[in-house]
């Protein structure tokens, strides 16, 4: 008998919120809106844990449960229907997503409180669920590909939430507009899949794939595929050299910055990487290629992040570098740890930008550090809950983060396909988060406020004030996830049990880690000691540059001259992708296509026979005088050419 | 005997003579005049014809024509009627309004 999981249920409760929402919110009080954008995430999340509940008891020739519901497309003898996979793999991904986002959601009804266009943001949000949800839980390609796009779209919207201010506006179009540069090698890879294999199902295609060998020898058609996968992920996951919209989307209403570009979408491309696994591992080259763009986005974002002074832009920042670490993870074939990284990150990255919110809220919209300060006596809450995930996003023992870095960095060190560069540069890259984060902490919290007390805003708020509960026990439950969520993936070199690793074993193919000898276990230890010990002295230079001698930055900042400033304008990427992709196209489309083609030629082409229409008819508009004679002489001559005419053809 | 030419030159003359008549002339009354000769001159190569082919067709085709001009006349004297009660003028290049 083959149980029924009903798993279509948890994509569409959220889609019927934001249909509700949507179409009908406008006329909604308030609470009605909160109920509705709450209850149909809260309904698909409890849905989610009885389906986890149900598949952990599923005999082992049943996982993966794959359930077709419709065909959708038949052309040939290529088909693709609208189905639902859901093995290891998707259901961690599911209960991410449902569950933090879910906590994200009720955490919106206190921050989005006194926003306009309350019922839009609810009802973008769910959208939002859904997409994220269809891509998760596709059973191929095609319908990740809907998800994929769809979270884009929910992300355009959510960032150009407020798009009445110019920059969010165009925020939002530079996000939408870069990851579908990315997108592009996206599609063009399900082509090559649909030309060689006939088929997007996971269920024909990793098998048929399975039978491939390795290619060793050379770039072959799976590096090709693999290569054009990393550029959708690279686009949708924010690495380099596509990572540019992201900083910008912090734009968008903070509880989307920590559901969207930090917990859950961002991670997508991660989860395609590691979905495609199959493809990956016989393509060692596409792998490489993987690892060497994750470890140096890791760095590279890490180093701007350090010079940030909007709490928002570090976070930012701090997001793509630890994507960059994801890839890092499946570029060593150490898949399970970067979907434990994605997991342990969503808790502390989620809560990260909550807290910021809060921190936000707290001063009226406020985001430079520099005007912070000094908000722990008045903040307490936050303050605590924003400790957690500081300590966690470090890598400091026995927080979340700890577990799921070290994993990485042990992996990138010694996988076969790692090597002890991808180690140094994670490890240096974990250096310089733990002191762009204790940075921001110290900024922040301790210290004296240098920030204008603000009077009474119109939020009826005075001072400095905590936010209300509704935002607290997210910010909360976050915190305790923050601690403890790496523990179910406690190294056995700790002497704990793997249970993460093991449990996703079954969809990487369990590289079985019998062979690890006690001497692996001390260097593993080692090398735990030394990240540990890295995250530390970040601590210890945090402390000493922001706390004890205050004067310092500004001088090593002065001394550092050119260095410090091309760091903190972000390594003028944007500007030079401004000058060598967007005012081409810019000019060109002015230039070119629209004074040259459009206004020239084919406005030119209209305009112009409307003008000749006229003078000719200008002309034979003199003719109509009114004087009743001269019609009546264009009558006669008008018969004698007739009747000339037919004396001639009579004649002939 | 008079040959059928004679006859067709004679309309001939008259439906020009009516035609630049109508065209020259400026007053309502001599155009409505011009028209009934170019009818006539119709007429009267009708009945030559039909004379020439011992045929009534056009011999009937004329009591038509006659017809049409006397309704034509009742109409066209009460619009001219009507143009000097609202224009005082009989002058056909006065009465040009119609135009764009």
């Amino acid at each position: 008998m083959r149980p029924h999981l009903h798993l279509w249920l948890i994509p569409i409760l959220p889609l019927v919120g934001a249909a509700i929402n949507g179409l009908l919110g406008r006329r909604f009080s308030h609470r009605v809106v909160t109920l509705v954008g709450n209850v149909f995430v809260g309904a698909s999340c409890a849905w989610a844990w009885r389906v986890f509940a149900q598949f952990l008891s599923l005999p082992h020739e049943m996982v993966p449960y794959v359930h077709d519901y419709a065909t959708w497309i038949r052309a040939g003898s290529f088909a693709a229907s609208y189905g639902l996979y859901l093995d290891q793999l998707s259901m961690v991904m599911v209960l991410v997503v449902t569950s933090v986002g879910f906590l994200i959601h009720i955490y919106s009804i206190g921050y989005m409180a006194h926003e306009g266009g309350y019922y839009r943001f609810f009802s973008y949000l769910n959208l939002f669920m859904f997409f994220m949800l269809t891509l998760v839980l596709a059973n191929n390609y095609l319908v990740m590909f809907i998800g994929w796009e769809g979270v884009g779209l929910a992300s355009y919207l959510l960032i150009g939430f407020f798009f009445l201010r110019d920059s969010a506006a165009s925020a939002g179009k530079k996000a939408f507009i870069v990851t579908r540069i990315g997108d592009l090698g996206f599609l063009i890879a399900l082509f090559l899949l649909i030309k060689h294999f006939g088929s997007l199902d996971f269920s024909h295609l990793f098998p048929a794939i399975s039978k491939l060998g390795i290619e060793s020898a050379g770039p072959g058609l799976l590096t090709a595929i693999g290569l054009l996968l990393m550029t959708g992920a690279a686009g949708k996951s924010a690495q380099l050299p596509l990572y540019v919209w992201l900083p910008d989307a912090m734009e968008g209403p903070t509880p989307v910055s920590a559901l969207i570009h930090a917990a859950t979408m961002v991670t997508a491309g991660v989860y395609m990487v590691a979905r495609s696994h199959v493809i990956f591992s016989r393509a060692p080259a596409a792998m490489l290629v993987v690892a060497i763009i994750g470890c140096l986005t890791a760095l590279f974002a890490a180093t701007i992040g350090m010079a940030q002074t909007d709490i928002k832009k570090v976070l930012a920042y701090s997001t793509i570098s630890q994507l960059g670490y994801m890839f890092l993870a499946c570029g060593v074939a150490a898949y399970s740890a970067g979907i434990f990284h994605l997991m342990t990150h969503a808790f502390f990255k989620g809560l990260l930008f909550l807290a910021a919110g809060s921190v936000i809220h707290a001063l009226d919209g406020e985001q430079d550090m520099r005007r912070m300060g000094g908000l722990r006596k008045h903040i307490p809450g936050t303050f605590w809950t924003m400790t957690a995930a500081t300590f966690a996003i470090s890598g400091i023992f026995p927080f979340a983060g700890f577990f799921s870095k070290d994993e990485i960095l042990w992996n990138a060190f010694s996988s076969e396909h790692g090597s002890w560069i991808f180690w140094a540069v994670g490890l240096l890259t974990a250096f310089l988060t733990s002191f762009y984060m204790f940075r921001l902490w110290f900024l922040t919290f301790f210290g004296e406020f240098r920030g204008i007390e603000a009077g009474v805003s119109e939020h009826g708020y005075g001072h400095i004030h905590e936010s209300p509960k509704v935002m607290l026990i997210p910010l909360a439950i976050l915190a305790v996830l923050s601690v403890v969520g790496g523990w179910i993936g406690w190294p056995e070199s700790l002497g704990g049990v793997q249970h993460f690793d093991q449990f996703l074993a079954p969809v990487f193919g369990g590289h079985a880690e019998a062979a690890v000898t006690a001497a692996e276990h001390s260097k593993e230890l080692l090398l735990a000691g030394i990240s540990v010990l890295a995250a530390l002295l970040g601590l210890l230079l945090a402390w000493v540059l922001y706390q004890r001698r205050q004067d310092l930055p500004d001088k090593i900042a002065a001394a550092l001259g050119w260095l410090y400033n091309t760091v903190r304008d972000k390594y003028y990427v944007d500007e030079g992708y401004a000058a060598a992709f967007v005012q081409p196209l810019i000019k060109g489309s002015t230039y070119i296509l629209w004074r040259g083609v459009d206004a020239g030629a084919i406005d030119a082409t209209a305009n112009e026979s409307a003008e000749g229409a006229e003078h000719v008819s200008d002309a034979l508009r003199h003719m109509q005088s009114g004087n009743v004679r001269s019609y009546a002489g264009w009558v006669a001559a008008g018969a004698a050419v007739v009747i000339a005419y037919m004396v001639y053809m009579g004649v002939r | 005997m008079v040959p059928i030419s004679y006859y067709l030159v004679l309309s001939a003359i008259l439906f020009a003579l009516g035609v630049v008549g109508f065209l020259i002339k400026r007053n309502l009354i001599t155009l409505f005049m011009s028209i009934e000769l170019m009818l006539n001159a119709v007429n009267l190569a009708f009945v030559a014809f039909a004379w020439q082919w011992k045929s009534l067709n056009g011999q009937v085709f004329v009591f038509f024509v006659m017809v049409v001009a006397a309704a034509e006349a009742a109409v066209g004297l009460a619009i001219i009627i009507a143009v000097f009660r609202t224009r005082e003028t009989l002058n056909i290049d006065r009465v040009n309004l119609l135009k764009l």
